[in-house]
This record gives structure tokens, sequence and C-alpha cells, in this order.
């Protein structure tokens, strides 16, 4: 393709090419929005239906991760719009820092993540022949909170006694079948959330990689205000599955 | 695209915004409010979405273009959930039966 720097040969002007590349990027936002939105839905649905079940796999998360890591998206998301600004105003010394500063804590959410999912592997809450909701407090391991895992056991013996009062063997079979539910979805949702963590990440080193060669400034910098943009999205995902998936049944347990 | 370019004061001004929603929320998320836990977790999490919408993505300075590409997703969204729900909630019969069998049948 014909190009003159960096303005392509079907543009006018670089501020024309920054406009039609910032609304592409918006319009791919909206399936973005779509794509996650048919399993928002699915939640809700099952929620609806499986309310009891959905409460016990939501207390099972461990909320202090989870808070950690919205701090620490939010965080990043403030270090992707102070790089956007270094490029606005072409401080080509700090770009690459804040564009650095945004991959470290995007990497920091990475790990945090990884410990949660090793933590529900540990308690058999992974779906599967080996799922079993009443493992964790059936094995109590050193160091858990003797007084989180008498709540929990009083959860779980509600959650039974809703699911079959008559039929405790079934009550166990049904609950462990809806609270699988629960977390086929939790795994689908953070895992493809922490895809697009992964892909912003590559996005992210491309950056950094240009910046050190001083190739953003004022009159261009396309790419970091686009990425920016799908950065911030992938935070927002977070903002609500932080709250549909951790939050909602805090009270109940 | 606007020519404007917000200042590293207001994103520090959205910042402590977003940190302040995040620990209202777990503190309310504790308390019991009945039935409206869900409505006020939401109302923050959209609350905070706004906020990064409009000033880390721009959107406050953006051209109405882009204010309609978003309300487009608000509404597309807005279609999927509430129409799926609305079938859902008027089906006559319970629709957990109406799938594969159940699972303690597997078993």
């Amino acid at each position: 393709m014909h190009r003159t720097g960096e303005l392509y040969g079907q543009f006018e002007t670089l501020e024309q090419q920054k406009e039609t590349a910032t609304l592409g990027m918006w319009i791919f936002l909206v399936t973005e929005v779509l794509f996650f939105g048919g399993l928002f839905l699915t939640y809700t649905i099952n929620r609806h239906y499986y309310f009891t079940a959905f409460g016990v796999g939501g207390n099972m998360l461990d909320l202090t991760m989870g808070t950690a890591n919205t701090f620490v998206l939010i965080a990043s998301s403030f270090t992707m719009a102070m790089s956007v600004w270094t490029a606005q105003t072409s401080r080509k010394n700090l770009l690459p820092i804040f564009l650095m500063l945004t991959l470290i804590l995007g990497g920091v959410f990475l790990g945090i993540k990884y410990v949660e999912y090793k933590q529900k592997y540990d308690h058999h809450l992974i779906p599967g022949p080996s799922f079993d909701i009443t493992y964790r407090i059936n094995h109590p391991a050193r160091g858990d909170n003797p007084k989180e895992l008498a709540a929990e056991r009083q959860e779980i013996g509600e959650a039974l006694r809703t699911e079959d009062p008559e039929n405790p063997q079934g009550a166990l079979v049904a609950l462990n079948a809806h609270t699988q539910l629960y977390f086929s979805l939790y795994f689908a949702m953070t895992g493809l959330h922490a895809l697009h963590m992964v892909v912003g990440a590559g996005l992210l080193i491309w950056l950094f990689t240009e910046s050190l060669k001083g190739r953003f400034s004022t009159s261009y910098y396309t790419p970091v205000e686009t990425v920016g943009l799908y950065w911030h999205f992938v935070d927002i995902v977070w903002i609500y599955l932080f709250a549909l998936l951790y939050l909602i049944n805090r009270h109940l347990g | 695209m606007s020519k404007h370019i917000a200042s590293p004061k207001l994103y520090l001004v959205i910042l402590s915004a977003l940190m302040f929603g995040t620990v209202l929320t777990v503190a309310a998320a504790v308390r019991d409010f009945g039935p409206w836990n869900i409505v006020i977790a939401l109302a923050i999490a959209t609350s905070k979405a706004t906020l990064v919408v409009l000033f880390f993505m721009h959107a406050w300075y953006s051209p109405k273009r882009t204010h309609l590409v978003i309300v487009s997703a608000v509404f597309w969204l807005a279609l999927l959930i509430g129409l799926t729900v609305s079938d859902y909630a008027m089906r006559q019969h319970d629709v957990r039966n109406a799938g594969p069998p159940p699972v303690s049948r597997l078993h």
C-alpha cells in the first residue's frame, strides 16, 4: 500500500486517518460488548434459575484477590490514559515508562488470576469429574480461617436443604451440578477476559518497542489511542465481572 | 477527533473516583440490603464504567458519531438481554425441564 511516512494513501491527512482508525476501534468494541454480552446473559438467566447454587459458588471466590485485581486493573487503566497523554504531548521519554507500567500492572493482574485459578483447582472447583463443592469444608487446609469454613459449611448445608430436603444424596448431586454451572461460567467469563488481557499485553509490548524508536508524537499517536480504547474496554468488562461474580452474594454468606 | 488533550490532573481525579467506587462497592456488598444488593452493585459498576468511557476513553471530547456508536452498543446489549429475559419469563412451562434429561439421571 502506498504510504508517506505514517500516512496511508487512502487518507488526506493524519487527522482524518486517526478519526477513521478510532471509529473502527469503537465499532470493534461494540461487537466485543455483544460477545461478552452473550455470556452475561447466560449468567443472568442461570443465576435466576439456580439462585442458591450461584450464591454458594460466588462466596467460594476469594474476595481479597478479586478486590486487589480490581485496584490493579484500574491503576493500569490510569497508566494507559497517561500513556496516551504523553504521546499526545510528545513526551517521548515518558511514553515507554507509562507503557511499561501498564504492561507490568497487566502482568500482576494475570499473576493474581493464576493464583486464584490454582486455588480453585486445589479446592476441586474445576468443572468435571473431580468437582466437589463440599471438598473444601471436608478437607480444611492449614491456614484456612475456621470462621470462614464454618460459614461455608452452614451455607452449603442450607443450600442442600433448598435443593431437596427429603433426599440428601440427590440434593448433593443437584448442588454439585448447579454449582458446576456457576464455575463453568466463572471460568468462561474470567478466562475470556484474561485472554483479552494477554492480547492487550502483546499490543503493549509492540507499542513499547515502537515508542523506544520515538515513533509516536503529537502528529501521530493513533496506535496508542486505539490500544488505549481496547485496554479501557477490558477494564470495564472486569468492573462488571467483579460485581456479578464476586460481590452479589456476600451479604448472604 | 477532538484536538482536546485531557490533563493528568483530570486522570488522577478519575483514578481516585474509581478507587473510591471499588471500596464503596465492597463495603456495600458485605451488608444486607435484601433485593437491593444487586441493584447497588450494578449501579456502582455502571457509574465506574461511565467514568472510564467518558474520560479515559475520551468520549466526553469525541464527535457525535462516536457517541452514536456507544449508544448503539448499549441499545443492542439491552435488546439482547431484555428480549431474551422476557422470553424466558413468559414461558408457561419450567424451561429447566425442556432441555436434556436432569443431571441426576446422567450419573
